[in-house]
């Protein structure tokens, strides 16, 4: 496997706030990778020095070439953030944000349409609905559905379980781990519920104040004394 | 009850405005009386529709800068005379009334984007009032520079659609009422026709909703902010090529009072309706004409002062506009 995305020494700030001090991680081709940390760690950030929506600097290599430009580059590099608090177009109907998905792309939708319908099935009906409209379960799905519009190399997630009942949650990361697995999507996700974070990640990171505390396999990471009394409660 | 409340629908689209909708509904109505009663009234109710368009399609260049910018652009009058100017030289120069028209459609949309990147776009990370403070600018550099080039002075352009009537029983119609109304109507469907289908279109309602999120999905924000504003400017312009021959002369002051109107039409409308804009320029134009004529007092000197009277009563009863609204966003 090779490096999909390394990060080498990323610092980020928010005017005079600095919020990354150094951060390098690397995402392999193919996997998903967690990002865990408590509030205000930098998970956030670590996304956002990524789609170059915060000042930063440090080194950043996308599929083997250093990441430059605006978020509208990145993203058209193959790279689909889906930001905190999901990005819908709530004034737009669900139709309207799943083609702001492809935006980036050319040609006929139509087939895409007809697989996201495989994944989502009830998007289909609410295809008019406007956006905001729906449940915050229903906009995360949105968010994933759009996100796959975009036919990403890598997704970013931003909390994804943030604010969704358990079996929502559940169902959020079933759908992620297909992704992964039938369209090959590499996915960085960042997530404050490290238990089923690693359940779904091959590797994660945990980051402190800005800094990666600890990095290693899942499974490595979940028997972690420190982990498991931090992140995991037991 | 608890459990039929539940079981009802939700509202999908928007809350509805319908008081505002009944209200509108019975003024159509009175206008219909009205004009079967009196051919003068119908006169003036079509005259109204033909100037209330212009109003509205200026007040629609004004909506669609504030929505995705969100400042009021005070220039939007200038820049629609400066475009009649230009197509004036146009016709001058020996192109018939309809090749300078489009060709003024044309130059009104590259100058509408070159403003805003070459005025607009270094400011407006600043702040709101930056913009507007430059728009103000704009007014002055594009009144002085006309005023420099063509001279102040009166002039004279082609009347587009001659001076012919139309005699629908003992209604008498000016052919260029009705062509005010048929361009301008083409226009704003074209208009909404791209932002309702096209993907660039898409775009750009997306980056004026959210422009965060529409870069993340890859919306080249800043390209089409210039887009938005050289629409704008081909909107003020149809504006402006119709004002000049209900004004009969081009003068650098044409489109001040037009302006002043557009504003009042987009305000009355709701500053984030471009239907709303529409619906009030035309509401505006009928009324100022009605009022004009039956209320004696008012005659043609007191309208500005009424139009923003009643815009103010309006504003204290609704004060989003008449179809400005909330939208419903769970989170």
């Amino acid at each position: 496997m090779t490096a999909l995305l390394e990060m080498r020494d990323v610092h980020a700030r928010y005017g005079p706030v600095n919020a990354l001090h150094g951060v390098s991680l690397t995402v392999e081709e193919g996997a998903i990778v967690a990002v865990l940390g408590a509030n205000g760690a930098g998970k956030t950030t670590t996304l956002r020095a990524i789609s170059n929506t915060v000042q930063r600097d440090g080194e950043l290599r996308f599929a083997g070439k250093a990441l430059r430009g605006g978020p509208e580059t990145v993203a058209r590099l193959g790279v689909a953030h889906v930001p905190e608090g999901r990005g819908t177009f709530a004034e737009l109907t669900v139709a309207e944000n799943l083609r702001l998905g492809a935006y980036t792309r050319r040609g006929n939708l139509k087939d895409d349409f007809a697989r996201v319908g495989s994944y989502f099935p009830w998007l289909d009906d609410r295809r008019h609905q406007q956006a905001g409209t729906l449940s915050g379960g229903e906009q995360q799905m949105l968010a994933l559905a759009r996100a796959f519009m975009q036919r990403p190399r890598l997704l970013l997630l931003d909390e994804p379980s943030l604010g969704l009942a358990p079996l929502l949650v559940t169902e959020v990361f079933r759908i992620v781990k297909e992704l992964n697995e039938n369209e090959g999507v590499t996915v960085l996700v960042v997530e404050q519920n490290a238990h089923i974070a690693l359940q779904l990640a091959q590797t994660a990171y945990v980051l402190e104040v800005g800094r990666v505390a600890l990095s290693g396999p899942s499974a490595e990471l979940q028997q972690h004394e420190s982990v498991r009394r931090s992140y995991l409660g037991y | 009850m608890m459990e039929l409340a539940r079981r009802l629908p939700i509202p999908q689209r928007r809350l509805p405005a319908s008081p505002v909708l009944l209200l509108l509904a019975a003024a159509c109505i009175f206008l219909v009386i009205g004009s079967l009663r009196s051919a003068l009234f119908a006169e003036l109710t079509v005259k109204g529709v033909a100037t209330g368009a212009v109003y509205g399609s200026l007040a629609l260049a004004l909506v669609l800068i504030y929505r995705a910018t969100e400042v009021i652009n005070f220039a939007q009058g200038e820049m629609a005379m400066a475009t009649v100017y230009i197509a004036y030289q146009l016709m001058l120069w020996g192109l018939s009334y309809w090749s300078a028209f489009f060709l003024t459609l044309a130059i009104a949309f590259i100058f509408g984007v070159v403003t805003q990147q070459m005025f607009i776009r270094p400011v407006q990370e600043k702040s709101v009032i930056a913009v507007v403070i430059v728009t103000v600018g704009l007014f002055i550099l594009i009144d002085g520079l006309v005023s420099w080039k063509w001279g102040a002075d009166q002039k004279f352009m082609q009347a587009p659609f001659g001076n012919r009537n139309y005699h629908l029983g003992s209604v008498t119609i000016a052919r260029q009422d009705v062509g005010t109304i048929a361009i301008t109507f083409v226009t704003v469907l074209l208009l909404w026709a791209f932002f309702r289908f096209t993907k660039l279109g898409l775009g750009m309602r997306a980056g004026a909703l959210r422009p965060a999120a529409a870069r993340l999905v890859g919306v080249r924000t800043n390209a089409l902010l210039a887009i938005g504003w050289g629409l704008a400017a081909v909107l003020g312009a149809v504006a402006g090529l119709m004002t000049e021959p209900a004004e009969y002369v081009l003068q650098p002051t044409l489109m001040q009072p037009v302006l002043l109107y557009a504003f009042a039409a987009a305000v009355l409308g709701g500053l984030e309706s471009p239907g709303g804009a529409l619906v009030g320029g035309i509401a505006l134009g009928i009324f100022l004409n009605l009022v004009g004529q039956y209320w004696s007092f008012v005659g043609s000197v007191l309208q500005l002062p009424v139009a923003f009277a009643t815009l103010l009563i309006i504003l204290l009863i609704k004060p989003t506009g008449l179809f400005g609204h909330r939208t419903v966003r769970k989170v």
